[in-house]
């Protein structure tokens, strides 16, 4: 091993898409963002990239769910903004413009995939069949998770930045580890899976995304690490975080990059279920950047009027990844008014209900909070939970007494 | 019962885990061919594999992440810091998502990871390589700390951390990684609840309270003080968190003198935490204020001059004097 050069020849990789990828690693040419793209801006489909061949095979059903749940998210996440501007929610996070790198993306996982979303993956979690009344217990302030990981294999959200990622990494060495362990007993191995650790141009900045991709490389763990990038984190633009194209980044680690137009729905599945099947063959990482833009605030606490110009915003709304993929559908006979009609009445139907079940949350007692820190018995939470039982206790007491009183 | 110096029974711990559980694994910096820059894990890379004993890239961060997610599949991966000082680059990974884990999913997720940290100072090194960084981490709700005095409770500490559902930072005290003593792999004895306290000398006119490095320290201070008339307990702590105040708060109400000894500095230091609760709950067996003796506010100075840094038998005696002046 020592004195041996490192490399980033992909021998596994067929020489059409390697010049594919080699293309694509210039930012620009003529002014033109280079990247995977299957569906023009006018939902128009070309075949020029190697992953149009996979694209072509999906059948009216697939394409239509693709809508379907790219519609279903945005209006829940409608839904979700309404409801903290009504006072409901403490903050809420909005996807919007983001739709097609989310539900393209998480579309391409296997049920036996594991994802480690960011914050923002409300449309991965939809694709994983995530109640998505629950994504909204955080922001109701009743919960710092809310949903059960293990039932869908997508992890809670994380709020630091980047420090999803390694567990995404290590997640990945278990499965490595799964598999080994298996055929050294003898047993059947188990089905082969892969991790999606999501993060975003500015996480991209983090110290745990570098630690992340060298673990990935050295140890070739099966995770695919799908950058979002939306160009802005917060208020700094995305030429803060890098003066390269991201993807590009993952030549220096060893492992291929590639940049997937984010706002097509078509080539980001398609990308990403390449990414997938290579990291389930043992080949190693893959970084996906999906070149996307967040329409709306960072979250509800922010003002884009105060760092972009409005001339941008209506650049990429000409981009719209829904209405993208809504010409596409009509153009192609795939989808009539009938069916955007039956999608919308579910999207409303959808947005009741999480309004319905946010209203209805309980908060935990903090007694119960207390009793999760720990998984075995510990001295100092049982000291305490018993002063601040008494305490409270003592309250119900003057109340009750007050009542018999007739205070 | 074979005698080990207390590296070596640490390493009987790893090797006893690994055997006993093949979801054990460990990883860390040079932990593998080299066995730890201590040789703590000398010998494990060639019994279980590469597999399961990890030599990482260097990327504290990264070793303590990553060890979150094998958890999250049922993996207990125990992770080598290499040094006290090098573990703040995994500071985040350990207080943010390490210690919350468990309470942000509601019990629903655990996330049963060992960090072993070498820590204390006294061996004449270079900085960086002799703090005590026990406070940072016995503050964050979720996380317990253990840390041994002697070889026994060293094997038994390892594989009781390994076993605990939560995570468990082990502080290694590597000035004693050579201390020799007995050690029975059958049967833990008293050490089989890893978070009790121990009192291991009796005495009647005053308590020093001690762990990790210090215990031997403070067992020769209370020796010493023999030839004063003093008759001096000496409690060693072992778990830093939880922290044992019942078997701290009979001994004191016993003895009715308190000194604390720690090398991390006193200021926001469990000296404090333990002079304050044991106020709470013994202040009327108190003969004297609680003493602590520590290190100063000031980063760990050059080795030339740990000496008189570090608490010694003077130090500790001189403790007990103020203690005794009341």
């Amino acid at each position: 091993m020592a004195g041996e050069l490192p490399t980033t020849e992909f021998d596994d990789i067929p020489e059409e898409l390697l010049d594919e990828l080699e293309a694509l690693a210039q930012e620009r040419t003529e002014g033109h963002v280079n990247m995977v793209q299957l569906l023009d801006e006018e939902g128009r489909f070309h075949h020029r990239s190697h992953f149009a061949e996979r694209a072509s095979a999906w059948n009216g059903d697939e394409l239509r769910g693709l809508y379907r749940d790219m519609a279903m998210i945005r209006r829940f996440d409608a839904e979700a903004t309404a409801l903290q501007r009504q006072g409901q929610l403490s903050l809420w996070v909005p996807v919007r413009g983001q739709e097609a790198a989310q539900i393209g993306s998480g579309r391409a996982t296997l049920p036996q995939d594991y994802i480690f979303p960011t914050y923002r993956e409300h449309g991965v979690a939809l694709t994983r069949g995530v109640e998505l009344g629950e994504l909204l217990r955080q922001f109701r302030g009743v919960s710092n998770g809310g949903w059960d990981p293990t039932e869908t294999n997508f992890h809670l959200y994380t709020l630091v930045l980047a420090a999803q990622v390694p567990h995404a990494v290590g997640y990945a060495m278990a499965l490595q580890r799964d598999a080994s362990r298996a055929a050294g007993a003898g047993r059947p191995l188990p089905e082969s899976a892969a991790v999606v650790a999501y993060f975003g141009d500015g996480a991209s900045s983090e110290g745990d995304i570098h630690e992340s991709m060298v673990f990935a490389a050295s140890f070739k763990a099966p995770v695919v690490f799908f950058c979002q990038n939306n160009q802005w984190a917060i208020s700094v633009p995305t030429q803060v975080q890098s003066r390269i194209p991201l993807h590009n980044r993952a030549k220096g680690y060893g492992f291929p990059g590639l940049r997937v137009d984010g706002n097509d729905v078509l080539a980001v599945r398609a990308v990403t279920e390449w990414a997938l099947e290579r990291a389930r063959s043992g080949k190693g990482p893959v970084l996906i950047e999906a070149y996307t833009y967040r329409q709306g605030a960072h979250t509800t606490a922010d003002d884009p009027t105060k760092y972009r110009l409005t001339a941008e915003e209506e650049s990429w709304l000409a981009k719209d990844p829904v209405t993208r993929f809504e010409k596409f559908l009509r153009a192609e006979g795939h989808a009539d008014d009938a069916f955007f009609a039956e999608v919308a009445a579910e999207g409303d139907a959808l947005a009741a209900k999480s309004r319905k079940d946010v209203l209805a949350f309980e908060p935990p007692s903090l007694a119960e909070e207390m009793q999760n820190v720990y998984s075995e018995r510990h001295p100092l939470v049982d000291e305490e939970l018993a002063w601040h039982l008494q305490y409270e206790a003592g309250f119900a007491d003057a109340d009750a007494n007050a009542v018999e009183g007739g205070h | 019962m074979p005698t080990m110096t207390l590296a070596k029974a640490i390493n009987a711990g790893l090797r006893d885990a690994l055997a006993a559980d093949e979801m054990v694994m460990l990883m860390g910096e040079d932990i593998g061919a080299l066995g730890g820059v201590y040789r703590v894990t000398e010998g494990l890379k060639a019994e279980f594999g590469e597999d399961r004993v990890v030599d990482s890239p260097l990327a504290e961060s990264g070793i303590v992440g990553t060890s979150i997610g094998l958890s999250l599949r049922g993996y207990r991966p125990v992770g080598e810091i290499q040094f006290d000082g090098f573990v703040y680059p995994a500071f985040n990974q350990i207080t943010t998502q390490l210690a919350k884990l468990h309470a942000r999913s509601r019990g629903q997720l655990t996330v049963p990871v060992t960090i072993r940290i070498p820590y204390g100072g006294g061996i004449g090194s270079v900085e960086h390589h002799s703090e005590s960084p026990e406070a940072l981490f016995a503050h964050t709700a979720g996380l317990r700390i253990l840390t041994p005095s002697n070889p026994h409770d060293a094997y038994w500490m390892t594989r009781h951390a390994i076993e605990c559902e939560d995570p468990v930072i082990v502080l290694e005290p590597k000035r004693r990684y050579w201390l020799k003593g007995e050690v029975d792999t059958e049967d833990p004895g008293t050490s089989a609840d890893p978070f009790r306290a121990h009192v291991v000398r009796q005495g009647a006119d005053a308590t020093i309270v001690a762990y990790g490095p210090l215990v031997p320290v403070a067992l020769a201070a209370a020796e010493a003080a023999v030839e004063d008339g003093r008759s001096i307990e000496v409690v060693d702590l072992r778990s830093l968190s939880p922290i044992d105040f019942d078997t701290v708060t009979a001994s004191v109400q016993k003895t009715g003198r308190l000194v604390v000894a720690h090398e991390a500095p006193t200021f926001g230091g469990l000296g404090g935490e333990i002079a304050a609760r044991v106020s709470e709950r013994a202040f009327l067996s108190l003969e004297a204020p609680v003493i602590r003796v520590g290190g100063f506010h000031m980063p760990y100075p050059v080795s030339k001059v740990e000496g008189q840094y570090l608490p010694d038998i003077d130090r500790i005696l001189e403790a007990l004097d103020r203690a005794f002046a009341y």
